[in-house]
């Protein structure tokens, strides 16, 4: 086993009084692909921040490719691509321009530059528009521009906050589909995520973060085995009722979660239970049965929903 | 269930008053500001008639006009002071309003009409530049640099002058789709040679006469002109005065009628 | 799909300044260039035309009713008087919006030092390249002021060659000033107390009319303020009526530079790694 490309023991930020992460502690092994995943505010992309080395802890040790981001930041950045969580593209400048100036600042020649800003915009699916302005691009497009920005120095770990925020669906699986490629080239992904589908999708391992710590650690898999059943059975009966209705059924399955909209009933078998229910009299005014995912896995770790 | 009738009679109120509610807006939209107002409010005269009306004024022992350089030059600083704050108000707010935090849109979702939102925005500039000319005039009276009684119609004067380059500005900003610096040329090409070459620390007369049109088009010359026949007497023919006037309320309804339009057109595109 | 891997185009640099640069603000001054190149030189170029609009409407309005004006001893025209004052303010000017509101612009909407700081720039880097931008541009202002001066017969010494550097000189001692009170700015509306600090330096500090005509007490607070001696430096070298005063103008300049580069320099973590 190589040594981790990111070490994290016990790092803590602090801004004032606000702790916005509380002694979390991970490995990244090289070619990984590792998501952090929890709601907003959880703390995420303060870490990322953190790896990334513009922003400085307060505590805790921290090793990013064998060094130190308090004091190698601009040594680790050279092996980084970085895309933040807000497209922070330079307005002032256009599409190819924004990738030529970009690998200017790692230190890469104007030759490499060039070659590189073709080849990435022809990986980005921006070829025709290399000389538009940033402004009029679709979201899709700003985030893929963002992503091939931050592959002009050829980094062997990529970190992606949020990757696909905001985007709409069809979007989405492109960006997918280009992460992949990174992925099966062996790069070294870092995302965060507060949707369970991309982190099942992009990561090899999960860690769950909630008000700065860590909840749980594992492959989306086994996250799922270990926290959640195989079925869940979704129930409504009207949000004045679902309390009343759930105390008469609350022997089926083998938990159950009440949500102000919603009753959440897991199980080995959801139809089964979903049939126990309708016997005993409660017809739901919708129903539904689905397979575990890791928003449940969220829920039963902290009673909270990921996405509110 | 609420009546046809109520509903009417809401819209009845939203009709007739709407562009106070937007004035009101704008006024609670100040409160992270107002600090700064008031304060240059009081220390912008200040420090204006300190130096150029008693420093410079120094150099000119003779003065202008056959007044005193510091009676001469008070009605210009006062007009220049409050058109450069209309100017400054009817670029980044307008724009601001449309591109960045898009308020005009929000309250367009409303009953409230294009019309009445511009009308709102004017109506509590209204209220900011009579706040800032009265303090204004104030310390020109405590300077002792107003002779005249009539020295007071400057403060409707200058919030006159201020929305003569306003609402030209205004309807201008409101089409821009960015400000990739067209604003810094405006303020640097237009605003500021108008605050030079308007009569403003000396008669225009002294400008060389290929520039001297540009006082004839700057609103600030005819409006520290009106103010300098009402705050000392200066003397000129009363056809000259109505041309001061009549060109500062051409820009003003010319502007209006534009920047209503402007917004009306981006609002409901 | 063309992307080749592992190729370490990037340029792995050496630990600096305990990590806050990358040795490499070159990269940073191109971007500007490249900025002003792509959309906005028309911006930078009416820049230049400010002061000499001023000088334009002061020299020759107020010059014609004002006369000469008294320099130790010499009598100097009032266009030759205020012009190297003009000047002095627009280095002054100049420094202060691209160190303060153009660096708490670009840090906290534009986002633009942010992206920087993904690369192996370092803090240090964007700082210098940016200050550098800035002060070139004033450097190039200062020349076509110079000889707008020149040509308005405004240069009374062949000394007025030196202002070229005094200028810059001046501009970076304001721009280090500038970026280290940037580094304490948290909003907006604090950024807008800025020219009531602006303001008076430019009235009051000799600019249109000798401090003399102040009493001693105020005459003292106005040789306090920086653009004082700024406006005294220049106007020495372009009217050549120089004194030992020459060395303290020059002094104040280099103690307010070593501050601000000392302050700014503790503040980079504060100003860029929050």
């Amino acid at each position: 086993m190589s040594t981790p490309v990111i070490r994290a023991e016990n790092i803590v930020k602090k801004y004032d009084d606000f702790v916005a992460v509380d002694g979390i502690s991970f490995d990244v092994a090289r070619g990984e692909s590792f998501g952090l995943l929890g709601p907003n505010g959880a703390g995420k992309s303060t870490t990322m921040k953190m790896i990334a080395a513009v922003s400085t802890r307060t505590s805790g040790n921290l090793e990013v490719l064998g060094m130190d981001p308090n004091t190698d930041g601009p040594a680790i950045r050279s092996q980084l691509g970085v895309v933040p969580q807000e497209d922070n593209l330079d307005q002032e400048l256009r599409v190819r321009e924004n990738l030529i100036t970009y690998g200017r600042f790692f230190g890469m020649s104007h030759a490499a530059v060039a070659k590189r800003a073709d080849e990435l915009l022809e990986f980005a699916q921006l070829t025709d528009r290399a000389k538009s302005k940033v402004e009029p691009l679709s979201g899709g497009m700003k985030r893929r521009l963002t992503i091939a920005r931050s592959l002009m120095n050829d980094p062997q770990m990529l970190l992606l906050d949020e990757p696909t925020t905001g985007l709409d669906p069809q979007a989405r699986h492109i960006l997918w589909d280009r992460l992949f490629r990174l992925k099966e080239q062996g790069t070294t992904l870092v995302l965060t995520t507060h949707y369970m589908d991309e982190a099942e999708q992009l990561s090899d391992r999960i860690v769950v973060v909630d008000k700065g710590a860590i909840m749980a650690e594992g492959s989306p898999a086994q996250l799922i085995r270990q926290y959640s059943s195989k079925e869940v059975l979704e129930v409504r009966y009207g949000s004045d009722k679902n309390e009343s209705v759930s105390k008469s059924i609350a022997d089926v399955g083998e938990r159950q979660e009440i949500l102000p909209d919603r009753i959440l009933i897991y199980s080995d078998n959801g139809e089964r239970d979903l049939a126990e229910i309708t016997k005993r009299g409660h017809h739901p005014t919708t129903s539904l049965v689905r397979r575990s995912s890791l928003e449940d896995v969220f829920l039963r770790l902290t009673g909270r929903s990921l996405v509110e | 269930m609420t009546s046809v009738a109520d509903i009417k009679a809401d819209a009845e109120n939203t009709r007739r008053w709407g562009w106070w509610y937007v004035a009101e807006l704008r006024l609670r939209e100040m409160r992270g500001y107002v600090s700064y107002v008031v304060t240059s409010s009081f220390a912008n005269p200040l420090m204006y008639l300190l130096a150029l009306g008693i420093g410079l004024a120094n150099l000119i022992p003779e003065g202008i006009d056959g007044v005193p350089f510091l009676v001469f030059v008070a009605p210009a600083l006062l007009m220049s002071t409050i058109l450069t704050v209309g100017a400054e108000e009817g670029m980044y707010p307008v724009l601001s309003g449309f591109k960045w935090h898009k308020i005009f849109f929000a309250i367009h979702s409303t009953p409230i009409t294009p019309g009445q939102i511009v009308g709102g925005f004017l109506v509590h500039l209204t209220i900011r530049f009579t706040f800032t000319a009265g303090v204004f005039f104030g310390f020109l009276i405590l300077f002792g640099a107003v002779p005249f009684a009539s020295g007071w119609v400057m403060i409707p004067i200058s919030i006159l002058g201020a929305f003569s380059i306003l609402t030209p500005l205004g309807a201008f900003a409101a089409r821009l789709e960015d400000d990739t610096g067209q604003f810094a040329l405006i303020q640097r090409l237009v605003v500021m040679p108008m605050f030079l070459f308007s009569g403003t620390f000396f008669p225009l007369s002294r400008v060389p006469d290929w520039l001297e049109w540009v006082g004839w088009a700057s609103p600030l010359w005819h409006a520290t002109q009106l103010g300098r026949t009402v705050s000392y007497g200066a003397t000129e023919p009363i056809w000259l005065s109505v041309t001061h006037l009549a060109v500062l309320v051409g820009y003003a309804l010319i502007g209006g009628h534009f920047m209503h339009r402007a917004f009306a057109t981006r609002l409901t595109r | 799909m063309t992307v080749t891997v592992r190729a370490s185009a990037a340029v792995a640099p050496k630990r600096r300044f305990g990590g806050m640069s990358g040795g490499n603000a070159r990269a940073v001054i191109e971007r500007g260039f490249r900025a002003t190149m792509s959309n906005n030189y028309l911006v930078v170029l009416s820049g230049f035309f400010e002061p000499v609009l001023y000088l334009l409407s002061m020299g020759i309005g107020l010059g014609g009713i004002i006369g000469a004006i008294d320099v130790g001893g010499a009598s100097i025209p009032y266009g030759a008087y205020i012009a190297p004052a003009l000047l002095a303010v627009s280095a002054m000017n100049g420094a202060i919006y691209d160190s303060t509101w153009n660096v708490f612009f670009k840090l906290n909407f534009g986002k633009l030092y942010q992206t920087m700081l993904l690369t192996s720039l370092g803090p240090l880097d964007v700082a210098i390249g940016e200050i550098t931008l800035a002060l070139l541009r004033g450097g190039v202002y200062a020349v076509g002021f110079l000889i707008v001066m020149q040509i308005m017969g405004l240069v009374l010494s062949p000394l007025a060659i030196v202002a070229i550097p005094a200028v810059i000189l001046i501009a970076a001692g304001f721009a280090s000033i500038g970026m280290a009170f940037t580094s304490y700015m948290k909003t907006f509306q604090q950024m807008d107390w800025l020219p009531m600090v602006m303001l008076p330096m430019f009235l009051f500090s000799a600019t249109f009319f000798p401090i003399t005509v102040y009493p001693a007490a105020v005459q003292i607070m106005v040789q306090c303020f920086p653009l004082w001696h700024g406006v005294e430096l220049i106007r020495m070298l372009t009217t050549g009526v120089v004194s030992s005063m020459l060395w303290v103008h020059i002094g104040y300049f280099v103690v307010m530079l070593g501050v601000g580069v000392v302050v700014v320099s503790r503040r980079l973590r504060a100003l860029f790694l929050r």
